[in-house]
């Protein structure tokens, strides 16, 4: 049944943020440490887990499918929700912290990339 | 007229199922006729977005965009935190955990190394702007990381508040640059993998920017660049009120 796949999207989805937030007060910091990462790779672990054993029919994974699709909907909303006003109209330096370090990181990015290929053999295995 | 404006409260999140898919519509047509399809629909439809949420903010003088509209609260319901977390966890079906397991650690270098750039890039512009004082230095650097790391940062070194609001003005700022810039920029930074989409979460962070910049781009990658980018803020708020706080002190 289609509810099982959100059921258990859902509940990767609370165990995951709750790791995040209690990862979060261990450490001391007033915010989720890495929630929806947590998640993601149970999400990951245990949809591999269950399909194995044939206890994840196609049925099921149309509710997880169907999120998976929604994503740029919400992603349009979320975008439509901004402050963007408050981003154009508060100066110039508002506008050039949030320009040149963006510019920078980017620029590190293909710096990055190189570095983790040198590692990977040509056949992509790490070594 | 009243009847009208409460049934869409009433039914605040249907309306915007139904708003969101006019928007994608639009976004879908300006792509096909006005653009012939050299910009995807669906990123047309997320700038489409920031446009109305820029006209609305301006007109209602709210913060939440078209969610301050009338009859289009829902918006704010979808398009949150708990929608999209929702969202981008069902993405990672189609993600391949040996992959990520291979580049995982080149993901934990990028963390770090985009909080420093992004720290000290915003730091240094505060500086030539004339903020002498490591409180101010260090929330407006922290505001460069994302606009939850800034006023965390601003409220944990008790920073005065025009420079809290500034900083989550920049960190707005560079989430909407990153939205917008992704899909610009991919192809001179070769982001058409898994292993520089990842590097590219870590480095910029902003969960927002990279989840619409990704979604704009390939949405393929959309769970590698969402798995690191959401131990930014996390890190981000450990690192800037503590260890990089203390080092500016230090310096100055």
């Amino acid at each position: 049944m289609v509810i099982y796949g959100v059921t258990f999207l859902g509940a990767c989805y609370i165990i995951g943020q709750l790791i995040g937030d209690y990862l979060a007060k261990f450490l001391g910091v007033q915010a989720n440490v890495g929630g929806v990462g947590f998640a993601m790779l149970l999400l990951i672990l245990c949809h591999d887990f269950l399909h194995k054993r044939h206890f994840f029919p196609a049925e099921s994974e149309k509710g997880v499918l169907f999120w998976s699709q929604m994503y740029i909907p919400v992603i349009v909303a979320m975008s439509a929700t901004q402050n963007a006003a408050l981003a154009i109209n508060s100066g110039v330096l508002a506008l050039l912290a949030g320009i040149i370090p963006v510019l920078m990181c980017f620029a590190c990015i293909p710096m990055l990339s190189k570095l983790s290929n040198k590692n990977l053999s040509a056949d992509g295995n790490f070594l | 007229m009243e009847i009208f404006y409460k049934f869409l409260d009433k039914n605040a999140l249907v309306v915007a199922f139904v708003a969101v898919g006019g928007i994608m519509y639009l976004g879908e047509l300006i792509s096909k006729y006005i653009l012939r399809k050299k910009i995807p629909g669906s990123a047309v439809a997320i700038f489409l977005g920031l446009v109305f949420a820029y006209v609305a903010g301006i007109s209602t003088g709210g913060e939440k965009g078209v969610a301050d509209i009338k009859g289009l609260s829902g918006m704010s319901l979808l398009g949150g935190s708990m929608f999209r977390d929702f969202a981008i966890v069902s993405t990672a079906m189609g993600a391949s955990f040996v992959l990520i397991k291979r580049t995982g650690w080149i993901g934990v270098v990028s963390l770090f190394l985009g909080i420093f750039v992004s720290f000290v890039g915003g730091m240094a512009l505060a500086w030539m702007f004339g903020y002498h004082d490591a409180k101010s230095l260090a929330t407006i650097g922290a505001g460069a990381c994302t606009f939850i790391v800034g006023p965390v940062t601003g409220a944990a070194v008790q920073a005065s508040s025009d420079v809290i609001a500034l900083s989550i003005a920049a960190g707005v700022v560079k989430s909407i640059l990153v939205t917008i810039g992704t899909p610009w920029l991919a192809p001179y930074i070769g982001l058409n993998n898994p292993n520089t989409a990842m590097i590219y979460g870590g480095m910029l962070g902003t969960t927002s920017g990279v989840s619409a910049g990704l979604a704009a781009t390939d949405p393929a990658l959309v769970p590698y660049g969402a798995l690191t980018a959401t131990f930014y803020t996390g890190l981000g708020c450990l690192l800037c009120p503590s260890v990089l706080y203390l080092l500016i002190e230090n310096l100055l």
